[in-house]
């Protein structure tokens, strides 16, 4: 998780939108990056009569009803593969709330989103993995600042196929395995065949936190890595039928996809802890040891549109959505 | 009048000029910008650590950027296409050029014609749900994602060009050739294997050549079913990670200026060098066949 000062997070008290937008974009190096977030402010403020400024200002409100602006409004989310189904869910609930705004949400991968925040393609970026140093770096290039905000909880559940008799592994287990030092299921308690290894492409914020979470014990520095034998997968549901296929294969997933057609592991952090199965109320209480927080990042601290979505996110609603998608709220 | 005239052809003739050149002005950009991005892998990675080293770990600091084991996936998947696709593929141009009654032989150049219309990604549909599970089962291996399931997607896809390009070299072999053979009595296969195949042979190899361009570029079917492993491959009935696959794969999550990033455009400049020297001899075949 970046520790730097220059993600700004969610802060405890709630400033009038108007001053916040203000103050808390930086001066652009790159006008011409910048421009259509003006654009978009200037249209909604200015638009009304002046009286209505004044109101505005005044009240901080932010409130965009039917017809009294664009009569079309859209907002681009994009990212975390993990997150497109919760998305889409928030997406269409927040429709049927708004139905003026057109609300498209696409994958891609965390890194693609956050890049597509950046480059100004997308309003939200989905991530399943905090920014990094370099990304904060190259958006400070492009006057972009990243507001970070936790809106759900996932699991990572590490699956085999249905007649593996493995069902319990240790962190250290699951370690070796994925580094390939682990070859056949008979060294654990399988059958004597070869282990197939299943892991998420490198654009992928699952296999960043699986490799730094269990290949390097949280260690971000350290030099683990996959084996290089591991098949790279492109989307969890290529995982998901590949372990359902083949009694060879292990691989891991979001809490969001278990299905019958998949064993899932229970996980213990060492010898001596108990062996956890991944549920929504283990990750909720940190007992299952893969589990993590999952992000919503904008462009500064969320404003007009952006900022309804994220409140409709963080309601009961939009938490609610969460449980339902299999992921684990945060409230 | 006349004066307008003469200013409208001279104006159309310098469009016609312009879309000619065109196409070479953009492949020249194309090259110069891969070059350009591509070149700058090589102040953080020597030469030879790239195009000979074993292992591909692009996001790790410091990253390992050795595509040794993507160019041999690449090479294998392509090699095994071929192997599977140009005798199919020429005995089929045969059947269409020489041998089928008409009729049937426009059935056959439309269905080709639909085959090179499917889009990739149909395919790998195809090969993710039904031809890997297919070939673990039959062959017993660990995973049916392997070479061999690229090499027959792969196959599928360079038919349709090797198909129609043969066919076009056989039906240039002069009607006198067929007509003398048979007329010394050599049967219809005698003249096929030893007359018209020579005069068509150029025209064969620059079909299977072009066959091969097409199949070392294709990335979508290929990124579905070869498993995408980065392991120097020993056999076809193992996991392999194309060139291709790694730069669509990796592409979106790249940040712009790392050395990841320059690697990509470097296996992009690698993968455009491959397809240009198979275009080349592609057409140095087509030309000897023009020039007799």
């Amino acid at each position: 998780m970046s520790k730097s000062p220059r993600v700004a997070r969610r802060l405890d008290f709630e400033p009038p939108n108007f001053y916040n937008c203000m103050t808390c974009f930086p001066i652009p190096k790159n006008l011409w990056q910048h421009r259509s977030d003006e654009n978009k402010y200037m249209k909604k403020r200015t638009v009304p009569a002046v009286v209505l400024l004044g109101a505005l200002f005044l009240s901080g409100c932010t409130s965009r009803r039917p017809g009294d602006s664009r009569a079309s409004a859209s907002l681009q989310i994009k990212g975390s593969d993990t997150m497109v189904n919760l998305g889409q869910a928030w997406a269409e609930a927040f429709n049927k709330l708004h139905p003026e705004v057109n609300v498209a949400v696409t994958g891609g991968g965390s890194g693609t989103g956050i890049a597509a925040l950046i480059n100004g393609t997308c309003d939200i970026a989905e991530s399943s993995r905090a920014v990094e140093e370099k990304e904060i770096k190259q958006a400070e290039g492009n006057g972009v600042i990243f507001n970070q905000e936790i809106v759900a909880l996932d699991g990572i559940v590490v699956v085999v196929h249905p007649s593996n008799p493995v069902k319990n592994l240790t962190m250290d287990q699951l370690r070796e395995i994925f580094m390939g030092n682990i070859k056949r299921w008979k060294t654990i308690g399988g059958p004597d065949i070869p282990i197939v290894l299943l892991s998420r492409e490198v654009n992928s914020g699952t296999h960043i936190f699986f490799k730094e979470h269990v290949l390097r014990r949280g260690k971000k520095k350290a030099v683990e890595e996959f084996s290089p034998g591991a098949l790279m997968m492109p989307s969890s549901f290529a995982i998901a039928e590949e372990v359902a296929n083949n009694e060879n294969a292990v691989g891991y997933y979001g809490l969001g996809y278990i299905s019958p057609r998949q064993k899932v592991i229970a996980v213990a952090k060492d010898d001596r802890a108990p062996f956890i199965e991944p549920t929504i109320e283990s990750v909720r209480i940190n007992a299952y040891p893969i589990s993590r927080p999952l992000y919503l990042t904008t462009n500064g601290r969320p404003s007009g549109l952006v900022k309804e979505f994220v409140d409709f996110v963080y309601s009961k609603e939009g938490q609610d959505i969460v449980k339902r998608t299999d992921f684990v709220p945060i409230k | 009048m006349a004066r307008f005239r003469k200013v409208k052809e001279f104006v159309i003739e310098k469009l016609i000029f312009a879309s000619g050149i065109a196409s070479i002005i953009f492949v020249a950009l194309i090259f110069i910008f891969l070059l350009r991005e591509g070149v700058s892998v090589f102040k953080t990675t020597s030469i030879g650590d790239f195009l000979g080293g074993r292992f591909w770990y692009p996001i790790s600091d410091p990253p390992k950027l050795g595509i040794l084991p993507l160019i041999l996936g690449s090479l294998l998947v392509t090699a095994g296409a071929i192997v599977l696709a140009v005798p199919l593929g020429i005995g089929a141009a045969f059947y269409i050029a020489d041998v089928a009654p008409v009729k049937i032989r426009h059935l056959l150049k439309s269905c080709v014609e639909v085959l090179a219309a499917i889009p990739s990604v149909v395919l790998g549909f195809l090969g993710i749900t039904l031809l890997v599970p297919f070939l673990k089962h039959t062959l017993g291996l660990p995973t049916g994602l392997t070479a061999l399931a690229g090499s027959i997607m792969l196959a599928f896809m360079a038919l349709p060009t090797i198909i129609s390009i043969s066919e076009d070299a056989i039906n240039a072999v002069p009607r006198e050739y067929k007509e003398g053979a048979l007329a010394l009595g050599a049967t219809h296969w005698q003249t096929l294997t030893r007359v018209i195949i020579h005069g068509a042979m150029p025209g064969i190899i620059a079909a299977s050549m072009l066959g091969i361009g097409r199949v070392i570029g294709e990335t979508m079917a290929v990124m579905m079913v070869t498993g995408n492993a980065a392991v120097i491959p020993t056999s076809l009935l193992q996991p392999v990670r194309t060139l291709t696959a790694t730069i669509a794969a990796e592409m979106g999550e790249a940040a712009k200026g790392s050395p990841h990033y320059f690697a990509l455009f470097a296996v992009g400049l690698v993968l455009f060098l491959i397809s240009f020297l198979i275009n080349l001899t592609a057409d140095l075949f087509l030309n000897r066949g023009k020039k007799r």
